[in-house]
């Protein structure tokens, strides 16, 4: 057990390509691997297809015109309902919407890492999911019950990006919060998985005060670890840190002002990753 | 205290609570200030059985007061356990709406063409799943002809018509048992399945639910007001599950 997966977050975005399929982990404005999409705003690669329950990791790459396609059922900040900026470029018409329940994106993830065309749910039938979506397909089943159910298509990743507690070089993840999200379906579901975590830590120390149930991704699936603190700033990442909802309102106050948001941008995103946590820590001491 | 000085947001908050009464032990899902206040008080009073989360993945085995940490856990209920659970059946969820039109479709996802909305809202999120899975009910805290509306803009959450006409799979398991807002209690018991009043707040009238109602609702002969909240009900209310009033920041008294 010698590999050694860790790589620099900008490592991570030299192995992808314009044009991919990218999901992401969390959900909303909880745990997202913020980080490493810092790092695809640092970029050029851009033409993306998104996989994600939206947060402000979709605001953030929708605002920056990253997006083609983004396959959610929502977009949200939890604390506040609704993402400034994907609602703006919704508006705007920036991207392509695949609009889906929330359930049936996690259907469509479990299809692909078990290497399935489709999985067989009830949920879309009569709404207008299935008008806005017209290759969606229902299937028939084969057995007595004769049941019509909505067939949906493997929700296939050439990346994941997740945001983990605990990773070892290796890419044995293990997460610390109260809910595991998709994490480990994204994982599945891709070519290419990159786990950027709050602490690479040794194997052994893994289980030193956690139960096994808290290892959600395997190494197996795992081609990138990123060691990245605070990476999933200003989403929650429990229990290393809450959302930073003092950031996450001047975040929301930008994003609804054009006129702001460039300032904001170049405040906080114009430098690396270093640069941001530092501009964060001097937003705080202004504040406080 | 008498009953007689319950506000609005009591009339509602007791409404809320009678959409769970007699659900056995399923999982309560209140969206909205008013409902959260509704699914503790039926906990606490008429439905003890019911399941509450603590809006994240715990199930909590206490009662806290509304913006109070939970100090017992009962179990565990992570998204995709949650999206299972809605699966089974085992959940009465009471959403908001958008908009609302007269068979229950309802709108959370955008305004104007898809395509390109004139404002994008959250997205249809779980409604498709809740509205065919479990009974979905909901919670409109301003009635206004802007959410009571004659066709919905996105159909989110499924109504009667839209449901018939998917068929079986689709009306297996779909329920919508009521709506309510600031105004009265409705439901859909019309042969069309379309929404009637099935009772209005004390000091509102019929016309003034009609004149805020975008399409044509049955309104039967006897309307009934909706039941008072008794003097338990209403010191659990104040004293207990909403000492903040939090209530009232949702459905102002006038």
């Amino acid at each position: 057990m010698t590999r050694d997966k860790t790589m620099p977050a900008d490592a991570v975005v030299a192995r992808l390509t314009s044009g991919m399929t990218l999901g992401i982990g969390g959900w909303g404005s909880r745990r997202k691997p913020m980080a490493l999409v810092r790092a695809l705003l640092r970029s050029d690669l851009t033409d993306f297809t998104v996989v994600s329950y939206g947060g402000p990791d979709v605001g953030l790459l929708a605002a920056a015109g990253k997006i083609r396609r983004l396959v959610t059922a929502f977009g949200t900040l939890d604390s506040v309902p609704l993402e400034p900026h994907f609602c703006a470029a919704r508006q705007r018409g920036d991207f392509e919407l695949t609009e889906l329940d929330e359930a049936m994106v996690m259907w469509g993830l479990t299809a692909a890492a078990h290497r399935l065309p489709f999985m067989p749910i009830r949920a879309g039938l009569g709404s207008d999911v299935m008008t806005v979506n017209p290759g969606l397909r229902t299937v028939t089943s084969p057995y007595e019950d004769g049941e019509e159910l909505v067939a949906v298509p493997a929700l296939r990743l050439d990346a994941a990006l997740v945001h983990l507690n605990r990773v070892d070089a290796q890419g044995n993840g293990q997460y610390l919060g109260p809910d595991p999200y998709f994490d480990d379906l994204f994982c599945q579901a891709a070519d290419a998985a990159y786990v950027s975590c709050e602490r690479v830590v040794d194997t052994a120390e893994l289980l030193k005060d956690q139960g096994p149930q808290s290892l959600l991704v395997k190494r197996a699936f795992v081609t990138g670890v990123v060691e990245s603190p605070n990476g999933a700033h200003f989403t929650s990442c429990a229990p290393d840190y809450d959302r930073d909802e003092a950031f996450q309102r001047a975040y929301v106050r930008a994003a609804k002002d054009p006129e702001a948001w460039p300032a904001f941008a170049e405040r906080f995103l114009s430098g690396d990753e270093h640069s941001y946590q530092t501009a964060v820590a001097a937003f705080h001491e202004e504040s406080a | 205290m008498n009953t007689i000085t319950a506000t609005r947001a009591e009339y509602s908050v007791v409404a809320c609570a009678e959409a769970w009464r007699d659900a056995g032990e399923i999982l309560a899902s209140p969206m909205g200030t008013v409902p959260s206040i509704g699914a503790r008080l039926a906990k606490l009073t008429f439905s003890p059985d019911l399941l509450l989360t603590d809006g994240e993945a715990l199930l909590m085995g206490d009662v806290p007061a509304l913006g109070a940490p939970s100090g017992v856990t009962e179990g565990w209920l992570p998204y995709r356990q949650h999206l299972a659970l809605v699966a089974s059946g085992r959940r009465h969820v009471m959403m908001g709406a958008s908009q609302l039109d007269r068979y229950g479709n309802q709108n959370i996802s955008c305004i104007g063409d898809w395509d390109r909305p004139k404002r994008q809202l959250l997205g249809v999120r779980g409604a498709p799943v809740n509205t065919l899975n479990n009974p979905t009910s909901y919670w409109v805290p301003r009635h206004s002809t802007r959410v009571f509306v004659e066709k919905v803009d996105m159909v989110s959450g499924v109504g009667y018509d839209r449901a018939a006409a998917a068929g079986p799979s689709a009306t297996r398991y779909h329920r919508i048992p009521e709506v309510i807002s600031d105004l009265g209690v409705f439901d859909f018991e019309t042969p069309d399945r379309t929404m009637r009043l099935r009772s209005l707040h004390p000091g509102v009238t019929v016309g003034q639910v009609q004149e805020a109602t975008g399409f044509a609702l049955t309104i039967p002969d006897d309307v009934p007001y909706t039941r008072a909240p008794t003097a338990e009900e209403l010191r659990l209310i104040r004293d207990v599950i909403d000492p903040k009033g939090l209530r009232e920041r949702e459905v102002p008294s006038a």
